[in-house]
C-alpha cells in the first residue's frame, strides 16, 4: 500500500515537471507491473472474479438466511427482496415448536457422533496397522480398501438391508455403528488414508526405541501413536460427523419407521406433512416457503457453528491425505 | 484403591495370557511357536512383525468380508433372480439376464432416468473440474484473507444435504436471477436448436449446484499448487515466459495426476448423492413401490444397482482416459 503510494505521488511530481514521457511509463507499470502479474489491472481481475465466485457460492446460504426472517407480505411483495421489512421470528417458533427442535437436535448429534467416534477408533487401528507393519497380500488388502469408496451403497445396501432386519438392527443405530466399527462406514476408506499417510511419516526409530524399553506392540500405538495424530484424529472425527449428520439416502432406509430420525430427514417429512395440508397456490403455501427455510437455517445451524471454530481443521484435510504426493 | 484395581486385574491378565500361550493346542517355547505340539513355527522377526499388522487390520478384514465383499456378490447374485417376499422367507427363481434386459426393453423410466444421469455427469464434471482448478489459482495468488476465501469455498462441503439442497432447489434458490437477464444468453439459447439449447438452458440454472460439488476439488488443487517449487517459475521467468505460458507448461502438467484425483472423486460424489434420481428411483424398485411385478423387488433393483455401477465406473474410466491419452500425444 506505501508502495502504491508512493509511485502515485512521483506521477504527480512527474506530471507537475512536464515529463510525461516518464510518467506515462510510471503509469504503465503502475497497471501492468514489470510482468503484468504484479500490476493493478492483474490485482483488480483476481478480487473481482473471487469476489463475484463468492458470491455465487454463498448466494443460496444468504438467499435462505434472509428470507427465513421474511413475512407473509414480504414474501409476496417483489420489491423487497434481501432486506426483510422487520425482522420477524415467527417463522423459528414455528420449527422450535412443530420440529422438536432441541430434542430432534439431541438425536440428530447422538445419530451422527456415535457412528463418527467408532469409524475414528476404527479407522486409526487400521491406518496404523497398513502403515506400520508388512505382512503378506499387504498391496492387495490396500487396493481393495481402496475400491471400496468407488463402489456405490446401491449395490450394497440391499444385501445389508436384508442383513440388518435378519439381525432386527433395522431402525436402530447399530445399523450404523456396526459398520463403521469395522472400517466400512461412510467414506472409510478416505479416513484410513488419512492415518495410513500420517502413522507412514513418522520415523520407526521411535516404537524401536519404545520396543527395546519392553512395550508391547499396543502399548506403543496407544501411548506413543494415538497422542502424536489428535490432529488426524480431530480431522476425521469432524469429516465424520459431518457426513453421517448430512446422510438421508441410507438412513432413510435403515431408520425407515424409526421414531431416530437425523434432523435433515425429520425437518423434510415436516415439510412433507404441510405441503399436503395446504393447496397448490394458498397464501398459507406462499408462507410456508419462509417458514421451510427457517427449518433449513435450524438443521444446518449446528454444523454451521462447528464449521466456524473448526474450519482451520477442514481446510488442512487434504494434505493429510497425502494424494498430492510427498 | 483404584491402584490396587489395576495391579489385580493385570496380574489377572497375565495368568490368562499365561493360560492362553501354554497349552497343548498352541505353545510358546523357545521363540517357537508349537501347534498341537506337532506343528513348529520358529518364530522369526518378520513373521511376529506380520502377524502383529494383519492383528491390527483384522477388523478391517471382517468388516471387509461383511459389510463389502458379500454384499457386492450377494446383489450380483439377487440380480439374476426374481425374488418374492413371503413371509420372511425369499423365494427365488431364476431368471437368467431377464431382469437386465427388462432393465432396457421393458422399464418406461429406467433407461430415461440413466440417459439423463449420464447427461449430467459428462457435462457437470468438466465444468466442476475447471471451476475448481480456476478458484484454486485464484486463492493461490498472493491475496489478502487467504483464510476467508477458503472458507467460504469449501462452506458447501459441510452444508450439502440432500433435503436442504431440495427445499433451495425448490424455491429456485439455486439460479441466479441475474444469469437469466443477461441478453448475451438468452440471445443464444434462442437462435440455437432446442436439444442444444434446452440442457444448456438447464446447466445455467443448476449452474450454483455444480459449483457447490467442487469444495473438496478446490483444496485437493489447492494442495498441489503449493507443492510445485517455486524455482521453476522464477527459471521460467528469466526465459521469458510469461504467466500463460507458465500455466500450460509449469502449472498443469504437475497437477495433472491431481485432475485424476478429482475426477473419480467428482464422480462418486455425484453418483452418490441423495437427490440423484436414478439411486432414489433404485430404491423405490427395491422397496416395491411400483406395481407392475415385472419391474419391482429384490431381483431387479439389484440389477438395476450393477448397471448403475458399471455406467459408473465407464465414465470414471473415459474421463480419466481422454485426460491420459492428451497428455501421450502430447509429449
Amino acid at each position: 500500500m506505501k508502495k502504491f503510494f508512493r509511485t502515485i505521488k512521483e506521477i504527480i511530481q512527474l506530471t507537475f515537471k512536464k515529463d510525461f514521457t516518464h510518467a506515462g511509463i510510471k503509469v504503465k507499470r503502475l497497471f501492468m507491473g514489470v510482468r503484468f502479474t504484479d500490476g493493478l489491472i492483474y490485482k483488480f481481475l483476481i478480487y473481482a472474479l473471487l469476489l463475484s465466485f463468492g458470491y455465487v457460492y454463498l448466494y443460496p446460504v444468504l438467499y435462505m438466511l434472509t428470507n427465513s426472517f421474511m413475512t407473509m407480505e414480504d414474501i409476496i411483495d417483489a420489491g423487497v427482496r434481501w432486506i426483510p421489512t422487520k425482522l420477524n421470528f415467527e417463522n423459528y417458533r414455528l420449527v422450535l415448536v412443530e420440529l422438536n427442535y432441541f430434542k430432534s437436535l439431541l438425536d440428530a448429534i447422538y445419530l451422527a457422533a456415535s457412528p463418527a467416534i467408532s469409524a475414528t477408533v476404527s479407522s486409526a487401528i487400521i491406518g496404523y496397522g497398513f502403515a506400520r507393519f508388512n505382512f503378506p497380500l499387504k498391496k492387495l488388502l490396500f487396493v481393495l480398501m481402496l475400491m471400496t469408496f468407488i463402489v456405490p451403497p446401491q449395490i450394497t445396501m440391499l444385501p445389508m438391508f436384508r442383513m440388518f432386519s435378519q439381525y432386527k438392527l433395522l431402525g436402530s443405530i447399530k445399523a450404523f455403528v456396526y459398520p463403521a466399527i469395522l472400517g466400512q462406514g461412510l467414506n472409510g476408506a478416505l479416513f484410513i488414508l488419512i492415518f495410513y499417510q500420517f502413522f507412514r511419516m513418522i520415523p520407526k526409530s521411535l516404537d524401536e526405541s519404545a520396543q527395546l524399553d519392553g512395550a508391547t506392540p499396543f502399548k506403543v500405538f496407544t501411548r506413543i501413536y494415538i497422542p502424536l495424530a489428535i490432529p488426524s484424529i480431530i480431522i476425521v472425527f469432524l469429516f465424520s460427523f459431518v457426513w453421517y449428520y448430512n446422510e438421508t439416502y441410507l438412513s432413510g432406509l435403515y431408520l425407515r419407521g424409526s421414531t431416530l430420525l437425523s434432523l435433515p430427514l425429520k425437518l423434510e417429512q415436516y415439510i412433507n406433512n404441510y405441503t399436503s395440508i395446504y393447496p397448490e397456490g394458498s397464501q398459507a403455501r406462499e408462507l410456508m416457503q419462509a417458514v421451510k427455510l427457517a427449518g433449513n437455517v435450524l438443521t444446518l445451524l449446528p454444523l454451521l457453528i462447528l464449521y466456524f471454530f473448526t474450519q482451520k481443521r477442514f481446510v488442512e484435510s487434504i494434505d493429510r491425505t497425502g494424494i498430492t504426493g510427498e | 484403591m483404584i491402584k490396587t484395581f489395576f495391579s489385580k486385574l493385570s496380574a489377572l491378565w497375565s495368568r490368562i495370557k499365561h493360560v492362553l500361550t501354554h497349552n497343548f493346542i498352541f505353545n510358546i517355547a523357545d521363540n517357537k511357536w508349537v501347534f498341537f505340539s506337532v506343528i513348529k513355527i520358529k518364530a522369526t522377526n518378520k513373521k511376529r512383525q506380520s502377524l502383529i499388522g494383519l492383528s491390527f487390520i483384522f477388523i478391517w478384514i471382517v468388516g471387509y468380508l461383511i459389510f463389502a465383499l458379500y454384499p457386492i456378490f450377494n446383489s450380483l447374485y439377487l440380480s439374476f433372480f426374481k425374488v418374492k417376499l413371503d413371509g420372511a422367507a425369499l423365494q427365488m427363481t431364476f431368471q437368467g439376464i431377464n431382469n437386465f434386459k427388462a432393465a432396457f426393453l421393458y422399464d418406461p423410466y429406467f433407461v430415461e432416468i440413466l440417459v439423463g444421469y449420464i447427461l449430467e455427469i459428462v457435462m457437470n464434471v468438466p465444468i466442476t473440474i475447471v471451476f475448481a482448478l480456476i478458484i484454486a489459482l485464484l486463492i493461490n495468488q498472493p491475496i489478502k484473507g487467504k483464510g476467508i476465501w477458503r472458507t467460504i469455498f469449501f462452506l458447501p462441503v459441510i452444508i450439502i444435504s440432500g433435503p436442504v439442497i431440495a427445499e433451495l432447489m425448490r424455491q429456485g434458490a439455486t439460479t441466479l436471477p441475474s444469469i437469466r437477464e443477461y441478453d448475451i444468453i438468452r440471445l443464444i439459447l434462442n437462435n440455437v436448436n432446442p436439444s442444444v439449447g434446452t440442457p444448456i438452458q438447464e446447466l445455467f440454472d443448476r449452474i450454483l449446484l455444480v459449483l457447490w460439488f467442487a469444495g473438496i476439488q478446490i483444496l485437493i488443487f489447492l494442495a498441489g499448487l503449493q507443492k510445485i517449487d517455486r524455482e521453476i517459475y522464477e527459471a521460467s521467468m528469466v526465459d521469458g515466459a510469461g504467466p500463460w505460458a507458465s500455466f500450460w507448461k509449469i502449472t498443469l502438467p504437475s497437477i495433472k495426476p491431481l485432475i485424476s484425483v478429482s475426477i473419480i472423486y467428482t464422480v462418486v460424489s455425484m453418483s452418490v448423492f441423495s437427490l440423484n434420481e436414478v439411486i432414489i428411483y433404485i430404491r423405490n424398485v427395491m422397496l416395491g413401490e411400483s406395481t407392475d411385478a415385472l419391474i419391482n423387488g429384490y431381483g431387479y433393483s439389484a440389477a438395476l444397482s450393477w448397471l448403475y455401477f458399471i455406467v459408473m465406473v465407464l465414465i470414471i474410466l473415459i474421463f480419466v482416459g481422454l485426460l491420459n491419452v492428451r497428455r501421450r500425444s502430447r509429449s
